[in-house]
């Protein structure tokens, strides 16, 4: 197959460079939702033991 | 404990992942054969090795973990393993978008290197129904450590067998006699490599921060539930 032009080509390169970062984006947020629920229960537990 | 060293950890990636993104962009000359759709090589590529690694670093963990009892080596094995996947979905999905520019196809079913990643890739995918159906939290470790080292072992056996249908596969980019790429090209896939590697470790380090501070208050609260109770 030939090589495809390049606005065309483009679309894919894009694609492939979006589908990395949404992945390690949607990782990380994951992640930090976890890291702030974490904190929102130490405080919770700060407060009960006072 | 997890969390040293996070922070320079996660600046190094960045600016590895900074530069590996200027060197594909604006240095890495248009490939002859496939021109600007070759850019997806730099992703994909850096991402299956990792995830490859990776798995077989879950292996050498969950050796640790059987070998020594302490299960802090299968939270490390799991979170080697968990990455893992999540990069071999990239993987897989990079690799069709890759297929659909370069071949007119988002998947070849005859081509042994896309298949042998989807038949690891669907192998780890029963780590987890395995893993969450054992309540016991020794069993689970031990079980999970007995998978991850089975399955770690049969992915470098999973590559070499690739390797040896060379006739079927795709051209050789890497080998130990220097491969088909030239100097800049190669530069930049080590440098994206190595970033790759990066964001993996750094990634690693994340979520064991996270999962180590869930399992350090779950403690904290039963203690102080037992306080209260007496």
């Amino acid at each position: 197959m030939p090589a495809l032009p390049l606005d065309e080509a483009g679309k894919y390169v894009a694609g492939a460079y979006v589908v990395f970062l949404a992945l390690i984006v949607v990782y990380v947020a994951i992640i930090a939702a976890k890291v702030a629920r974490i904190d929102r229960e130490l405080t919770r537990l700060a407060e009960e033991d006072e | 404990m997890y969390s040293k060293g996070l922070i320079p950890l996660a600046v190094a990636t960045v600016v590895a992942m900074g530069t590996a993104m200027a060197l594909i962009f604006f240095y890495a000359p248009l490939d002859a054969d496939q021109g600007f759709v070759q850019k997806i090589f730099y992703v994909h590529v850096p991402m299956a090795i990792v995830a490859l690694c990776g798995f077989v670093a879950g292996g050498i963990m969950a050796i640790k973990h059987l070998r020594t009892g302490d299960r802090s080596w299968d939270l490390r094995s799991y979170v080697a393993i968990h990455l893992s996947i999540i990069l071999g979905v990239g993987v897989l999905v990079t690799g069709a978008i890759w297929a659909k520019a370069s071949w007119g196809h988002w998947w070849v079913w005859d081509e042994p290197v896309l298949v042998s990643f989807l038949v690891v890739f669907l192998l780890y995918c029963v780590y987890y129904p395995l893993r969450f159906a054992i309540e016991d939290p020794e069993r689970q470790a031990r079980y999970s450590s007995v998978f991850a080292i089975a399955a770690g072992a049969f992915v470098p056996l999973n590559f070499m067998a690739v390797r040896l249908a060379e006739a079927y596969t795709h051209p050789r980019v890497l080998s130990q006699t220097g491969g088909s790429l030239p100097g800049d090209m190669r530069l930049t896939f080590l440098v994206a490599l190595a970033a790759m590697a990066l964001l993996f470790v750094t990634l690693w380090k994340l979520e064991l921060t996270a999962k180590h501070a869930s399992l350090q208050l779950k403690k904290l609260r039963r203690r102080l539930d037992a306080r209260v109770a007496a």
